[in-house]
């Protein structure tokens, strides 16, 4: 665990890059975050996911994985892999400054 | 008399109810088991059916005679569980009041889940393995396969019994070799993971054996649809994979009712305590076995660590007790890597599966993460285990808790 500095704000990353602190991580973050994944641009389909992920968390206490963001958060997979581009599941939990989803054991 | 009514007479039904049923008294406790079908299934034995090394007769036996006396069985559909009421509805109309509910109906394959996947080229040229019909059709049509490409397709984790489908590779390699004609055969496996497997130091050992044996590997790869008659798979990022001969492993979900019963997830695993087992909704359910989500491997060796640790917190919990005993998420599978030869892998919620010896620190007999002959034994033994140890109820030598005794670490450069 270490801590990185993101818009001028020092936060807590673990070894892969993903935020670890819930609380550390808002809004405005999500921009910068995005860029460092080569996604230039946040539009509103990218918030709605992003959003959801974040409540979804607080409700679960793990992040949702790709079934949960189309099957609750009603995001068409298809569309996730429009929005983040190769590796959705990931990708979307970075922006949103939480963990990696599990559903891999 | 009280009621625990338990669903499902697979692996962790079986074991539960006839580890239980010597502790409860008789005049107390009534058990009635529920399972859709008359026959229990070797799980496991399906991986060798395509191969021909088992016969499709070898993993089947009648359910009755492995539950203990004292337990009652019934043949029939889960309608619903309507928790409110502690009540079980069957589809015939049969209706089960219980005092404590056990959920152990697993996990299937959902063919329905993949676009196209649901073909008429279902059982020709689309095949699967987790099914006993799935597996000997497989095996009617590897036994005089011209060759060709043969692709390995995961749709989505989690599947049960993750290594399956490494092992299948595997033993394809070895089964087209001893025939004389992998250089007719190209094989390639293709995975929603960013690697062999979901661990880093396994993904690591195990993605070199496929390499070695020339087994191609995509990862990453997100199916969107199968598309049956080009005979091609296509991902979600538009990636196409051509096959000849497809064997998937479709998305594996939970029984139905679990989600008409508002239990479950979105794959319609119940949502427990990964602890205790405990529903999160109501004191008196608990899901066992393939049925639960918890956050480890659905297999078998999970099911019947997790049960023993679950009788001793039923009983408690049963006398107004709190539970004591935790689940570790502790896995162990044995997996064929072809001519003879076997690994094992020892795991749990928080350490990887690693290198070492198991069970006994230093001298095995059986080598983790390595592939010895003693490991091939090991599984094939299983199948006796399982059917007259396991499923009694017998105590095995085995600790339910997951041990770092034995173990080596292992970094691997991220």
């Amino acid at each position: 665990m270490s801590t990185t500095t993101i818009a001028n704000r020092e936060v807590h990353v673990n070894d892969e890059g993903f935020m670890t602190e819930y609380d550390e991580w808002s809004e405005e973050l999500a921009p910068h975050l995005a860029a460092a994944i080569g996604i230039a641009e946040l539009t509103d389909d990218h918030w709605k996911a992003i959003r959801f992920l974040r409540e979804d968390f607080v409700d679960q206490q793990e992040t949702a994985t790709l079934r949960r963001v189309t099957k609750v958060g009603g995001i068409p997979t298809k569309q996730l892999f429009t929005l983040f581009p190769k590796k959705p599941a990931k990708k979307m939990a970075y922006v949103a400054g939480l963990p990696k989803p599990r559903g891999c054991v | 008399m009280k009621r625990l009514l338990v669903l499902g007479a697979g692996t962790a039904g079986t074991m539960a109810v006839n580890k239980l049923r010597p502790l409860l008294p008789g005049d107390e406790w009534q058990i009635t088991v529920v399972d859709s079908k008359p026959e229990h299934h070797y799980q496991p034995g399906y991986l060798f059916i395509p191969f021909g090394t088992y016969q499709p007769a070898e993993v089947v036996k009648p359910s009755a005679p492995l539950l203990t006396d004292g337990v009652e069985l019934l043949i029939g559909d889960v309608d619903v569980v309507e928790a409110a009421d502690s009540l079980v509805r069957l589809t015939d109309g049969t209706e089960l009041p219980y005092d404590q509910l056990i959920i152990a109906t697993g996990t299937h394959p959902r063919r329905d889940q993949t676009e196209g996947l649901d073909s008429d080229e279902y059982g020709r040229t689309i095949h699967d393995f987790y099914t006993l019909e799935g597996a000997t059709a497989l095996a009617g049509v590897l036994a005089d396969w011209p060759g060709g490409r043969l692709v390995m397709n995961i749709a989505e984790m989690p599947i049960k019994c993750p290594v399956a489908p490494l092992e299948f590779m595997f033993l394809a390699d070895s089964f087209f070799t001893d025939r004389g004609m992998r250089d007719k055969v190209e094989l390639v496996y293709v995975t929603p993971l960013d690697g062999a497997f979901t661990k880093p130091v396994a993904a690591k050992h195990l993605g070199t054996m496929l390499a070695t044996r020339d087994i191609a590997l995509e990862t990453d790869f997100m199916v969107m649809e199968v598309d049956g008659d080009a005979r091609k798979i296509v991902s979600y990022d538009e990636r196409e994979v051509p096959y000849d001969l497809l064997v998937t492993v479709p998305v594996n979900m939970g029984a139905d009712f679990v989600e008409r019963s508002g239990l479950g997830d979105e794959l319609n695993h119940v949502e427990v305590d990964k602890f205790t087992f405990l529903s999160d909704d109501h004191d008196n359910i608990f899901a066992l076995g393939d049925a639960a989500n918890l956050p480890t491997s659905k297999a078998g060796s999970v099911a019947h660590f997790a049960v023993d640790v679950f009788i001793d917190n039923f009983m408690q919990h049963i006398a107004g007790r709190p539970m004591t005993h935790r689940f570790d998420g502790h896995a162990n599978c044995f997996i064929e890597s072809g001519a003879g030869k076997g690994l094992l892998i020892d795991f749990n919620y928080d350490v990887e599966p690693l290198p070492g010896k198991y069970p006994l620190p230093g001298i095995g007999p059986f080598s983790l993460l390595k592939e010895t002959e003693a490991n091939h034994w090991g599984k094939l033994m299983f199948k006796w285990t399982y059917w007259n140890m396991l499923l009694p109820g017998r105590d095995l030598p085995l600790p339910a808790d997951m041990t770092m005794a034995g173990k080596i670490r292992e970094e691997v450069p991220a």
